[in-house]
């Protein structure tokens, strides 16, 4: 019995060698694979933070590092708090926002002697948006304002067909929302029953799934089966954003620790030429040189 | 024997590492979640009903959320119960041994699926076949997170609900035959009677996880942070919330808080579910 | 009406497994069969291009491999350890029931938790930083419980005559332990180590704010480096950018090679226990 036991046991342990072994050898493989390319010069950046600049920046990226082969860029989302809180402890080079930075954040950062510098690298309008077979074609802010707090409820109050409103917005978190609540609520709370949804895509599926729905979304995601309405007279084009008509609009930032500097103030320099604007107006954002 | 104390020593400490990250789990969550208990008293925390943590001035009230989770889990249970019961009754009672040697190892599979393929299977194919079967808005709802949860939960409730009717002596069914009993009665009468600790136990571990689940109700439960009313509309699950807040809320500020002490109470949910399931395995009630 | 009562009863239970069967393999289904088109060779080697609509995921798959295996590396041992301990150490009952009690509740904690955990520990406190490092000290804590109690069970599979044996030739406790004892259990422990990995691969919310990054063209050259990974990715791509249309079909190849490394990992644990059990014959 004892034999057969140690028999097997070694069957067994060569069985367990050989996985191990297939297992170093794929670690092997692993780090054979490193970049072995140029490694004088190489310059990293790391950028970190919000979701909504996160298509701009890595699309930026991309056309960086092409050009400029030294350049080793990694994008983070995270979030414009962990990108600025990282910005703080000193873990990214760059922060993407897509709100400003906040008094208590400054404070932080001065706390730890960092001084965010605020460099505005796009505009991303907020379209309000509707089912496209609703006859609604245009709106005012109090209107928006009225419908969202539930003064209004059916869209004959507003010169539509009759029947009920109804709200999509985003969840609070979102810098989305905090824009809109800026912007058009002033400060007020949403009707209770509003959906409120947890991404900009989501958005554009309900209302284009529900003819009475009404939401909100950032000009890069008027995609599919909703009609983006005039507010106040004025249709959200990039013109007329621009031109400041067209006022739902939000700028999205980098924050830099000083003024930005090496391969931080190229890449910023970038976004802000021409070809980078172009990829800003690509990912549907709104250029602002 | 007693040579070697100081590798007992060093094996008794790796054997405490897991209690020693409980706790320091423990302690890092209440460091930084206790700080907003200075601002909002902790019952106005867990009993306000308003989330607007990002408003000027903000509000902290996790009702809508705590209540969101128990929906969900609620649901999930319903769920997963019944056919969890129903195949673990299968599996131990009426399948074939080689049929059953083929289930057992397909379910321990289909358990390692990730949670984030559940969401996206959610995203994509679930959500929108909700939205169309009961017309409503949007598909993203506590019913569809409640019916992938309890999916998700299946694999667990079967094999812990197995294990403990797998368990039962031989000699209980065969008294329960002797006296009559079909076999159905002697499974509805006895066997599950007799289960019922390890049964118990497998159901509150499905809860437990169906209350801790990220990313599948991160991802289609909706997010809509109010107070639930359906189970056809979006709702905002604790840990929901956490992650997708985490990264918005500036570091140390209120909200920063705030979210660690939905982890911190999270935490504690858990735990109480894990010491239950545990007394319920070692006592047999 | 007896009988009635049972047909009813049993075609439940019939009816139950047949359903938790084919729902779980209709998931895989649905997600194969439009993820496979996009899987090609490139898609695997490739890094992502034109803004993640197009090229491959080849960095998420290595930064998976990375953090699941700095997981296990910091897991394995502790855990293997630790489950010595329980297995042929312990003696007073209260010092167990304590362990395991905290072995379970680990076990339990949510996945969350373990992120926020690590944000506030490993990359805040002792500054490593969002990196591998991070993400695979969060993912080994998290898969702890899976090691300890796999290796415990194979450990305490071993018969008693094989202890006895060694002892008998004058061997002494420790000794017995690592010539007998963890050869004989190795088996188990390399399940329990697959499993292990197979669950940190799978993990999306514990490296959310640890070690993920969203995009980088470059593979990780050190522990500190963040990484990309497939279920982030596949998180990323289903909830950020404009083009959600074009990333959809990324989406699905991602979510087909998890599925692929995931399933496939567990595999190969279940069929070496499958034969370890099979094997054994004392």
């Amino acid at each position: 019995m004892k034999k057969s036991a140690s028999h097997s046991k070694a069957g067994r342990v060569k069985k367990v060698l050989g996985v191990v072994a297939v297992i170093f050898v794929i670690a092997a493989l692993l780090s054979g694979c490193k970049p072995t390319e140029a490694k004088k010069n190489i310059e990293s950046l790391t950028l970190t933070g919000s979701t909504t600049v996160l298509p701009i920046v890595q699309k930026a990226a991309e056309t960086f590092m092409d050009i400029n082969p030294n350049a080793r860029i990694s994008v983070r989302g995270g979030g414009s708090g962990v990108g600025i809180s990282a910005l703080i402890d000193g873990t990214t080079d760059i922060a993407n926002a897509s709100r400003a930075i906040k008094a208590e954040e400054i404070e932080q950062a001065h706390g730890k002697g960092v001084s965010p510098v605020e460099t505005a690298i796009a505009m991303d309008g907020i379209a309000i948006i509707v089912h496209s077979s609703n006859s609604i074609k245009g709106i005012s802010l109090e209107q928006i304002k009225a419908i969202y707090t539930g003064e209004i409820s059916d869209w004959q109050e507003i010169g539509g067909k009759s029947g009920p409103i109804i709200i999509v917005s985003r969840d609070v978190s979102s810098g989305t929302f905090d824009t809109f609540k800026k912007l058009v609520l002033s400060g007020e709370k949403t009707r209770a029953d509003a959906l409120m949804l947890a991404s900009n895509n989501a958005v554009t599926t309900t209302v284009a799934n529900t003819p009475g729905a009404i939401g909100y979304v950032g000009l890069g995601y008027l995609i599919g089966d909703v009609a983006a309405l005039e507010v106040n007279g004025v249709y959200p084009s990039q013109k007329t954003i621009i031109d400041g008509e067209y006022k739902l609009a939000r700028y999205l930032y980098m924050y830099t620790n000083g003024d930005p500097q090496g391969v931080g103030k190229e890449f910023i320099d970038f976004i802000l030429s021409p070809q980078g604007q172009k990829i800003v107006e690509e990912q549907g954002f709104i250029p602002i040189r | 024997m007693k040579k070697r104390k100081p590798i007992e020593y060093l094996l008794l400490s790796c054997a405490l590492l897991s209690i020693i990250f409980l706790f320091a789990i423990a302690v890092s969550l209440f460091k930084e979640g206790l700080p907003i208990f200075k601002v909002v008293s902790p019952v106005k925390f867990i009993f306000g009903s308003h989330w607007y943590p990002a408003h000027d001035p903000p509000e902290f009230g996790i009702l809508p959320l705590i209540l969101a989770s128990l929906l969900i889990t609620i649901g999930a249970l319903i769920v997963a119960v019944p056919l969890g019961i129903g195949s673990a009754i299968y599996m131990t009672e009426l399948a074939h041994p080689k049929i059953k040697e083929i289930i057992k190892p397909v379910l321990e599979l289909l358990a390692s699926i990730p949670s984030v393929i559940y969401g996206f299977f959610g995203m994509v194919i679930f959500a929108p076949f909700i939205q169309r079967i009961f017309n409503i808005p949007t598909g993203l709802t506590a019913l569809t997170a409640s019916i992938l949860l309890g999916i998700m939960a299946l694999p667990t409730i079967i094999s812990i609900a197995e294990d403990s009717i797998t368990s039962i002596p031989s000699s209980i069914r065969e008294a329960s035959y002797a006296l009559g009993a079909t076999k159905w009665e002697t499974i509805i009468q006895t066997i599950i009677p007799a289960a019922r600790s390890g049964i118990l136990t497998a159901i509150i571990l499905g809860m437990s996880r169906a209350i801790g689940e990220t990313m599948t109700v991160l991802m289609i439960a909706g997010g809509a942070a109010v107070i639930p009313k359906s189970f056809l509309q979006p709702v905002r699950p604790m840990t929901a919330t956490i992650a997708a807040e985490m990264g918005e809320s500036p570091m140390g500020s209120l909200h920063f808080h705030a979210l660690f002490a939905i982890a911190a109470i999270l935490f504690l949910i858990t735990l109480g579910f894990n010491i239950l399931a545990n007394h319920i395995k070692e006592k047999r009630i | 009406m007896r009988k009635f009562n049972q047909f009813i009863g049993f075609t439940f239970s019939k009816l139950a497994v047949s359903i938790v069967i084919l729902t779980l393999f209709a998931i895989l289904l649905f997600i194969f069969k439009r993820g496979f088109s996009v899987l090609n060779p490139s898609f695997i080697f490739e890094f992502p291009k034109d803004g993640m609509t197009k090229g491959g995921i080849f960095p998420a798959i290595i930064g998976t491999l990375c953090l699941s295996f700095g997981g296990i590396l910091f897991a394995l041992p502790l855990g293997v350890m630790g489950a010595i301990y329980l297995s042929e150490y312990a003696k007073s009952n209260i010092v167990i029931r304590i362990i395991r009690l905290g072995i379970n509740n680990l076990a339990g904690t949510p996945s969350v938790v373990f992120g926020l955990f690590g944000l506030a520990v490993f990359v805040k406190f002792f500054g490593f930083g969002v990196s591998i490092l991070s993400g695979s000290l969060t993912l080994g804590i998290l898969i702890l419980p899976v090691i300890i109690r796999t290796t415990e069970e194979a450990i305490t599979a071993v018969p008693k005559e094989f202890r006895e044996a060694s002892y008998a030739l004058g061997a002494t406790k420790w000794e017995t332990i690592k010539k007998v004892v963890l050869p004989v259990a190795t088996p188990g422990i390399l399940t329990g180590v697959i499993l292990g990995v197979g669950r940190a691969a799978g993990e999306t919310a514990p490296i959310l704010f640890t070690a993920t990054t969203f995009y980088t063209r470059y593979l990780p050259d050190s522990i500190f480096s963040e990484v990309m990974a497939l279920p982030y990715h596949i998180y990323a791509l289903m909830t950020e950018g404009t083009k959600s249309e074009l990333q959809l079909p990324i989406a699905y190849g991602t979510a087909v090679v998890l599925l692929f490394l995931v399933l496939g990992i567990n595999l190969i644990a279940i069929t070496i226990r499958y034969r370890a059990r099979k094997e054994k014959k004392w």
